[in-house]
């Protein structure tokens, strides 16, 4: 089991990072009453790990027993039925599922699929009628209208059912959402609660910790707590006992898209956009999302870049991915980019050097 | 043990006002429809104003009156976004609706006019279509059935639909009927609040009075029942005074490489970066030591980047983008690129 798993907190006391929120947590479902839920935060902070420990805090070991299901749905809607599939995690306390998978059809998912839940009320040990949660990931990925029809299904169905929302930014949810619901803000772990981690897994693996090795994996991990684990055990693997200068191996599409940086600075011609394009394109099949190749690539020139190109650089990097987000295509972007950026580079060349 | 799901109502529903003339602030609308109440005679009507200042209780409350708890049911639909309106619901079950007559004739004192209610919730997110298909319908069907319309903006009714109706603008509550609700609220729920989070409350609620009654539970849930202006900060998700602060300094110190790293902090942080503009925004307008060429030029920034994220763009790009220009505008650089 990769150690990401294997130490990830199952209960609310016993998490490190944001014992603050957990603690708060906790307060809310000791009064029984517990409202909407909408996580955010940027990834690798908890958001999963404080929702799945809260789900065992309502419902006992129960919530952890979950099978994965592949669901046909058949919806009507009007003149012509329409089908989906849409694959969920529930036990039997809780539905999971990530309604953006639907595309374009995401409105059905939640207008339906939220519906025909709430009908179905679980009883609990007493007889009573409980709740069940729903968990949705990705809301910020939902289309505005699957988000409005949210906004009055939530309240109609409160009595039965309990939403957990869970987004890395919530300027994309809608304020009508945002309202209805308790906001919970993750924030990314800090280097030092890293480091505290680090040094608890290495305790627990009885592991001999070099001192600031785990400072230098924390301050490469950019305040990723997940990432950071991952290339803690990744150093296990490659060399223990450890030495206070091991290298930590960056990823390697990382390294991948600084080598195209030094490119992109060393020649500015059509030939050499031929090349990028090429390496882009090796990215984009590996399954990295462009924008993040596009934000990894603006960070890399701009350690290059002299003052005043910077602005402009970012300037257009923004611009082209507001574009790439309209668009359909991203290596179009990419690339518009990245011309963008060697003609200002050249132009600058020519005007300072001559 | 399951939870049980306790009677708890969300406060906003426990304390909606049930009769119109409860109604908080809005003067004008309330005269009109007590006039209303005595005659039973009333227009198609149109709502509209910033969210949570009573638009969609007022309907509820004048249905409610006019027809009392037995025939609610079958003289009123209300149909909201949740519901699916597409011009099939407008052509079949809103119409099949409307077109059944009704008698009239008091009952248990509530006047019951001869005719029925159609409330259509957040109207503005029906599609043109929809609202073109509700034109005729509406006319035809005048006799019998009264349409309300609720919804923000009126800029997305068109205008065939607005001109059938007595429109109603709602206004934004003022501080101090906000204060006297919440006030009273907190009398009932037994919450003890100080004047500095009453006027803490006020202020991030900016005259939406539902979202002030949803912070002050979801504070009360979370922290007991003597609440201080800072939790109420931390559950709104408004951004502490300080970070954005920090950001404009980081701007005004003309360092590129500080700017970046203060937008990376604010971003890791999971501060969500349409707050940070507008907070921005409220920021610069009100500084005095920024003169007004350079306001104008953040501001229109601002704009832009509001709306590249509304479309989806990245917040970091964008907030960085933000940086850099406002960072130019500080240092008096021109508006132009020079490379371009």
């Amino acid at each position: 089991m990769l150690w990401v798993d294997k130490y990830r907190p199952r209960t609310l006391d016993k998490i490190i990072v944001h014992d603050e929120i957990a603690q708060n947590l906790k307060k809310l479902v000791s009064e029984q009453d517990c409202p909407h839920l909408l996580f955010y935060g940027p990834p690798g902070s908890g958001k999963k790990t404080l929702i799945m420990a809260l789900l065992k805090q309502m419902f006992g070991p129960g919530a952890e027993k979950v099978k994965l299901e592949n669901k046909p749905w058949k919806i009507d809607a009007g003149s012509r039925t329409i089908e989906l599939e849409l694959t969920t995690l529930s036990s039997t306390h809780h539905i999971e599922l990530n309604p953006s998978d639907a595309g374009f059809q995401d409105r059905y998912i939640v207008q339906e699929i939220i519906k025909d839940m709430a009908k179905i009320r679980p009883l609990d040990a007493k007889g009573k009628k409980g709740f069940k949660v729903l968990l949705l990931n990705q809301v910020d990925k939902l289309s505005r209208e699957a988000q409005h029809s949210l906004r009055r299904t939530m309240e109609k169905y409160s009595a039965s059912c309990r939403l957990i929302l869970c987004c890395n930014s919530s300027s994309r949810v809608t304020e009508a959402i945002r309202s209805r619901c308790l906001n919970v803000r993750v924030n990314a772990p800090t280097h030092e609660q890293i480091v505290k981690v680090l040094e608890f897994i290495a305790k627990k693996e009885s592991l001999q910790l070099p001192p600031g090795f785990a400072a230098r994996i924390a301050s490469q991990s950019n305040r990723n707590l997940r990432r950071a684990i991952l290339s803690f055990e990744t150093c296990r693997v490659q060399q223990y006992p450890f030495t206070a200068n091991q290298a930590i191996s960056p990823l390697d599409w990382e390294q991948y898209v600084s080598e195209i940086a030094s490119d992109i600075m060393k020649e500015q011609s059509p030939k050499r956009l031929f090349l990028v394009r090429g390496k882009l394109y090796e990215l984009l099949v590996n399954c990295i999302p462009p924008e993040i190749i596009l934000k990894k690539l603006l960070s890399e020139l701009l350690k290059k870049l002299d003052f005043e190109l910077k602005h402009e650089v970012c300037h257009w990097a923004a611009y082209y991915e507001h574009k790439m987000r309209m668009g359909q295509k991203a290596i179009f972007h990419i690339e518009a980019f990245v011309a963008k950026f060697m003609s200002i580079y050249k132009s600058f060349l020519i005007a300072t050097f001559g | 043990m399951a939870p049980m799901a306790l009677s708890s109502q969300p406060w906003v529903e426990k304390y909606r006002p049930k009769q119109v003339k409860d109604v908080a602030h809005q003067d004008e609308v309330v005269r009109v429809l007590t006039n209303t109440l005595e005659t039973a005679n009333c227009p198609h009507m149109l709502f509209y104003g910033p969210p949570g200042t009573g638009k969609t209780t007022t309907a509820l409350a004048i249905a409610h009156q006019l027809f009392g708890p037995e025939l609610y049911k079958s003289r009123v639909l209300e149909l909201n976004a949740s519901d699916d309106r597409g011009i099939n619901v407008v052509r079949t079950k809103i119409k099949d609706f409307a077109a059944v007559a009704v008698g009239s004739g008091q009952r248990q004192g509530y006047p019951c006019p001869p005719y029925k209610i159609i409330i259509l919730d957040e109207a503005d997110s029906m599609t043109e279509d929809a609202q073109n298909a509700l034109r005729r319908t509406m006319e035809t069907y005048s006799k019998v059935t009264r349409f309300f319309f609720i919804c923000n903006y009126i800029s997305r009714i068109i205008e065939p639909l607005a001109s059938r109706c007595a429109k109603f603008r709602f206004k934004p509550l003022s501080d101090e009927i906000m204060s006297s609700r919440i006030l009273h609220i907190c009398r009932e729920e037994g919450l003890d609040l100080d004047s500095e989070a009453l006027s803490t409350l006020g202020s991030i609620a900016q005259g939406d009075l539902r979202r002030a009654i949803t912070y002050l539970q979801s504070a009360a849930r979370l922290f007991g029942s003597s609440i201080s202006s800072k939790d109420l900060i931390s559950v709104s998700g408004v951004i502490p005074e300080e970070v954005v602060q920090a950001f404009l300094a980081a701007c005004k110190s003309n360092d590129f490489d500080l700017a970046d790293k203060e937008v990376g902090s604010i971003i890791a942080d999971g501060y969500p970066v349409s707050q940070m503009l507008s907070q921005l925004l409220e920021v610069i307008v009100s500084a005095n030591d920024i003169s007004d060429e350079q306001k104008a030029r953040i501001c229109k920034r601002l704009g832009e980047a509001d709306k590249c994220l509304v479309d989806g763009a990245d917040e970091y790009l964008q907030l960085l983008n933000v940086a850099s220009h406002t960072m130019r505008a500080f240092s008096n650089m021109p508006e132009e690129f020079q490379f371009e």
